[in-house]
């Protein structure tokens, strides 16, 4: 919201400079994003009196102008349209800082013949003065500007641009604002005068207003005002206007802005004569009530909304906009003015659903209270009594089903330390609240006080409500830091969040580069996963409404975005790509909330190692991703079994489940080629996903088992097997013996001297006994019956 | 003559010290123990001595001889063997000649990404204060991100979190899942969950509908908080970000509080650190503010206390929440917040 310094001092007498203010209002909740000085540059610029106005001798265009500044007569070369005898001008001097009218730029004003005439200075456009875009003629000032003032005091301002928050629709006005200047600064604030003469005709004889839904509309009043002249706002309210970022229309819609800016309470003038049966009427909208708006278009309403009516017809959607059927029209001579409450949530789901947001709009659905009604119907009726010429009839109608009573809260010196952790005394509560408007009634006794806010606060109704303006005004640099004395809470594990960060601690030491990629995906991306280009099954969950097509799919797997890094940095391939991303997938469960396991994914791609200059490393296979799984699962404490697996978007023969005790808790593989294309990658790339919730329950408790004190035994063994045989089937049928501790496979052959269809699988055992060394016999005893047991059990022979 | 022979011994063990290269040990024997060298010729002389001085120089002249001749022989087999593995190396690899600024053998490096790094770093302070990691859903009801949390349907805050629903509809054609807007749907989980004591921290993706620019992403990261026990207070609060700030962010920083709204607590407040750059002065990066905005924080509000079925008049609690996108971007002058998501390698790379 911008907010002109000039505009709040009509309300409060603060004198403090610019930033201070701007300081305080920040540090009391109403921050100052940033201060607009108007008149920062304008040292020795002043206002001038126009003598005399002669063309200059060598262009037609020009002017030389004969300025009284007070002390002192100048002649400078003017070439604005407007220049005329008798005119107040702003008077800039060589030296000054100006912005250049054409290029926009900050440049000193230097001396300079123009056109073989030298101009003493010049006279100053408002685009030279940073004051508007406007560059079509020079300032005018009003005939009573004093000659020779400066003109930052003619015409110096600071523009706040501030934010208010939500629950403060009091502050959505100057004088809330300036309530606020007063009370952080202990300056003195004043409400204008709103006094206004009256007819004789009471009001109640010319309308009447009846209020349907009072739940929906807890007050409407209303002024009538006649033989009303439309025609233009004077200068001071469309510079007030324009200093906010509104447009001036005609002296009673500007009146109505203007008191809506004033005090935060929006206000819509009817055309008097237009309401059929000078009755008011507050009701719902009918279903499919429709209705032509100010700005020209037709609304179809529901029942959810508010509607103005007269006896006929709806005149205006309340709340957000008027009806073209009441407008105010340069025919218009009576104007009758609303000035209502509505409930917050109408008036909000009204503007939502209609798209008609409006300043109107946001103060009613923040709840300014109703109470600021009558104030602000009482200065706009003056206004228009007297800029618009009008004749106010007599009284105010005042419709108020919706009246509650303001309520006493009581907080004390121990409440508030208890919320604040500062001990604030008595005087300093009951100084901070009155300040505010509070009615405060101390209790010395009990170090309590009962306020009451005041009637514009609607944001106050529990006891921590009254002490955060206790805590506001004394200032939040008041608060001690304390650190937390209590004992610290018993804590409930959380194994999960420290094994992803084991795993990715894990992965990082194997060399992998993390990802952190987007949560939302899309489904080109998605579909490229499958080798024949389809969908996935079922369907990832999906955004109704998405930023873009890029992101309309939360994503159901890492291994898209994974891709995806791989062909963007295609250019790091020959050096030897491992890439890892731990995070979310979300897994549509229709209708319910997803679930959203943490997976771990990681590509390898190129070869093991940077090129060295002793030699280029052999490219990543198979056995690579696999080592990595392992070494990883074996750190974490998990015994894996790799078996067959049918995963669609791997390598059909190139690609295993891991599973631990028959439940599958990951993949490992090589990624399908035509998937690869998809992603136009050429070299083979090999990844595995691993479902990390999963691992939780699986991960074995470490125990220590006692170093052998005995030495062990090593026997190689080569065996021929079919080729179909696996290491695992070997490992499995070895398993049973106790004395063999350990089972290394050191080489596997097959070609040469191994018959055609077979293999030949090199192991060395360990033998090993806990408590005694083991005896040449005893060890092949052992080896012997393993071999039978190869034998019979997988057709297993001995090599040569 | 007893004095000369020490010095020749002295001057002699020098000179061999010097010797690097094994074809110098000849000239060095030729000139100490050879036929025509001085010690030679002062054994020879002995004879010309009186008896008592001859017994004692003559013995002390063959014993440097033999001093000598064994100090030679060590040396000379030292550099032998230095020559040895020259030779050696020079086989192995002709063209390395023993340069060690070639590069060594590469071994795949890996990183942690920023915002991991971030996050462990933040984890940790709290941790060391009592607090205990807690993660939730990224796709949450309206509830638990919303209505729990005293922001109803028709609430303006609604208006500054524009979020994004999931496309689903319940039997009365109502849109209940959302992606979160904050991570503080964690603190109303965990208020309806836990009993007090409770410190939580609880980090998370959160998602907004917003146009996206250098530091603006429809997803980021935050991390929320949350104590509740008897007697906690704002001052706590201030406490907690004081410790936090000075450690995350370096000592010295001072922390900011100013009244701000959000309407699960009461009083709300913003929290801002001192800007580093500045130091409070007011710089470009801080917008001359001389504070860089943190987060949001305050006490929680009694009501959502008593809807989590936490009675407030017995407890009070404070919660907080803050992106923690920006703090890499700060620390390490990152302009793009986009960087972070896109994969690059040149960039993840330089961190
Ligand atoms: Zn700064």
């Amino acid at each position: 919201m911008k907010v002109s310094l000039n505009w709040l001092k009509q309300y409060v007498d603060v004198k403090l400079p610019v930033a201070e203010i701007a300081n305080r209002l920040t540090l009391a909740g109403i921050e100052v994003k940033s201060t607009n000085v108007i008149g920062a540059n304008w040292e020795g610029v002043t206002v001038g009196k126009i003598l005399e106005v002669n063309q200059h001798p060598n262009a037609d265009r020009l002017h030389l102008v004969t300025l009284d500044l007070g002390s002192r007569l100048e002649t400078v070369v003017c070439g604005a349209p407007n220049v005329a005898v008798g005119c107040k001008i702003a008077y800039a001097p060589i030296g000054t800082k100006m912005i250049d009218g054409h290029t926009g730029k900050v440049e000193v004003l230097k001396p300079a013949k123009i056109r073989g005439v030298a101009s003493n200075g010049m006279c100053c456009s408002e685009k030279e003065l940073g004051i508007s875009e406007n560059h079509e003629g020079i300032i005018i000032l009003p005939a009573d500007t004093t000659i020779g003032a400066a003109l930052m005091d003619v015409l110096g301002d600071a523009i706040f641009n501030l934010e208010v928050t939500p629950n403060r629709p009091d502050c959505l006005g100057m004088i809330g604002l300036a309530r606020e200047i007063a009370a952080t600064t202990g300056s003195a604030f004043h409400l204008p005068d709103a006094a206004y003469p009256e007819a004789d005709v009471p009001i109640a004889e010319r309308v009447s207003v009846e209020i349907q839904d009072p739940d929906l509309c807890p007050r409407y009043c209303a002024t009538l005002i006649t033989g009303v002249k439309i025609g233009e706002s004077p200068e001071w309210i469309k510079k007030k206007l324009i200093s906010y970022g509104m447009r001036p229309i005609n002296n009673i819609v500007d009146i109505t802005n203007f008191v809506m800016l004033e005090y935060g309470q929006p206000l819509h003038a009817f055309d008097y004569e237009k309401i059929q049966g000078k009755g008011i009427i507050v009701r719902r909208a009918r279903s499919g009530e429709k209705i032509t708006s100010l700005d020209g278009i037709e609304r179809t309403l529901n029942r959810q909304m508010l509607v103005i009516a007269d006896k006929e017809r709806a005149v205006a959607v309340a709340g957000i906009m008027g009806g073209a059927n009441s407008e105010v029209s340069d025919n218009t001579t009576s104007i009758l003015l609303e000035s209502a409450s509505f409930k917050p949530a109408c008036i909000h789901f009204t503007g939502r659903t209609l798209n008609m947001p409006s300043e109107a709009c946001t103060r009613f659905e923040r709840g300014i209270s109703p109470e600021m009604t009558i104030p602000a119907i009482k200065r706009a009726t003056q206004l228009m009594v007297e800029l618009g010429g009008g004749q106010a009839a007599k009284g105010i109608i005042d419709v108020y089903p919706g009246k509650t009573e303001r309520k006493s809260i009581k907080i004390s010196v121990a409440s508030a330390k208890r919320t604040m952790g500062v001990e604030y005394s008595l005087d300093q509560i009951v100084n901070s609240l009155t300040a505010l408007g509070f009615e405060c009634h101390a209790d010395k006794a009990n170090l309590s006080v009962t306020a009451k806010a005041p009637y514009w606060r609607s944001d106050i109704n529990i006891p921590v409500d009254v002490i955060e303006e206790v805590a506001r005004i004394q200032g939040y640099e008041q608060i001690p830091t304390t650190l937390l004395a209590q004992a610290i809470p018993m804590q409930k594990t959380a194994p999960l969040t420290a094994l992803k960060r084991r795993a990715r601690n894990i992965m990082v030491g194997y060399g992998f580069q993390e990802l952190v990629s987007f949560s939302l995906t899309n489904m080109d991306v998605l579909v490229k996963l499958s080798p024949e280009s389809k969908k996935p099954e079922p369907l990832p969950v999906h955004i109704a409404n998405p930023a873009s097509s890029e992101q309309e799919y939360l994503r159901p797997n890492l291994l898209a975005g994974l891709l995806v890094a791989l062909t963007l940095n295609k250019a790091f391939i020959d050096e030897g790509l491992r890439l890892f991303e731990l995070g979310k997938v979300y897994l549509n469960r229709n209708g319910e909330l997803p679930d959203e396991p943490d997976m771990l994914c990681g590509v390898l791609c190129g070869p093991r190692a940077e090129r060295w200059w002793q030699g280029a490393s052999e490219p990543v296979e198979f056995f690579d991703a696999k080592g990595v799984v392992e070494g990883l699962l074996k750190q974490i404490g998990i015994v894996a079994k790799f078996e067959k697996s049918a995963d669609e978007n791997l390598h059909p023969l190139d690609q295993a489940a891991i599973t631990v005790d028959g439940q599958q808790i990951g993949v490992v593989g090589e990624l399908h080629p035509l998937v690869k294309e998809h992603f136009e990658l050429t070299q083979p790339v090999y990844l595995f996903e691993i479902n990390i919730p999963m691992l939780l329950p699986l991960i074995k408790d470490k125990v220590y088992h006692q170093i052998p004190k005995f030495p062990a035994t090593m026997r190689d063994i080569a065996l021929v097997v079919d080729s179909g045989v696996t290491h695992q089937q070997i490992l499995d049928t070895i398993k049973g013996f106790s004395l063999v501790t350990d089972m290394a496979l050191f080489d596997v052959y097959s070609g040469g001297q191994v018959p055609t269809g077979k293999k030949s699988m090199a192991y060395r055992l360990t033998f090993q006994y806990p408590d005694k060394t083991l005896t040449d016999q005893q060890i092949n005893g052992v080896q012997q019956a393993i071999i039978k047991k190869l034998t019979t059990g997988l057709g297993a022979t001995l090599r040569g | 003559m007893i004095q000369r022979l020490s010095e020749l011994k002295q001057t002699a063990l020098l000179e061999l010290d010097a010797v690097k290269d094994p074809s110098n040990l000849e000239s060095w024997r030729v000139r100490y123990l050879g036929r025509k060298s001085e010690l030679t010729n002062m054994l020879r002389g002995l004879a010309e001595l009186p008896i008592e001085e001859r017994k004692t120089a003559g013995a002390l002249a063959n014993r440097i001889k033999g001093e000598l001749e064994s100090v030679l022989e060590t040396k000379t087999e030292a550099l032998k063997t230095i020559s040895q593995q020259q030779n050696m190396r020079a086989d192995e690899s002709a063209a390395a000649q023993g340069d060690i600024t070639l590069p060594g053998r590469p071994i795949p490096t890996g990183r942690l990404h920023p915002i991991s790094e971030t996050f462990n770093e933040i984890a940790d302070i709290f941790i060391s204060l009592g607090f205990q990691v807690v993660e939730s859903n990224d796709v949450e009801l309206d509830y638990y991100n919303f209505e729990a949390l005293n922001i109803p349907a028709e609430h303006p805050a609604r208006d500054d979190m524009s979020t994004f629903w999931i496309d689903y509809e319940n039997e009365r054609g109502e849109r209940q899942m959302l992606l979160r807007t904050h991570t503080t749907n964690v603190t109303a989980r965990n208020i309806a969950t836990m009993k007090p004591p409770i410190r939580v921290i609880e980090p998370g993706r959160v998602y907004r509908y917003e146009a996206t620019d250098a530091t603006h992403l429809t997803m980021f990261h935050q991390v929320d908080g949350l104590a509740v026990d008897k007697n906690i207070t704002m001052a706590d609060l201030k406490g907690v970000f004081y410790d936090f700030a000075r450690r995350f962010y370096g000592e010295g920083r001072r922390v900011r509080f100013r009244p701000d709204y959000f309407p699960f607590v009461e009083p709300g407040v913003e929290v801002a650190v001192e800007c580093a750059i500045c130091h409070g002065n007011g710089c470009r990066l801080c917008g001359n503010s001389g504070w860089i905005e943190l987060g949001g924080a305050g006490m929680v509000h009694p009501k959502v206390l008593e809807r989590g079925g936490i009675n407030p008049e017995e407890y009070t609690g404070f919660a907080f929440g803050f992106g923690i996108d920006r703090a890499p971007m700060l620390r390490y002058g990152i302009d793009d917040l986009r960087l972070f998501f896109g994969s690059d390698l040149r960039f993840l790379r330089q961190l």
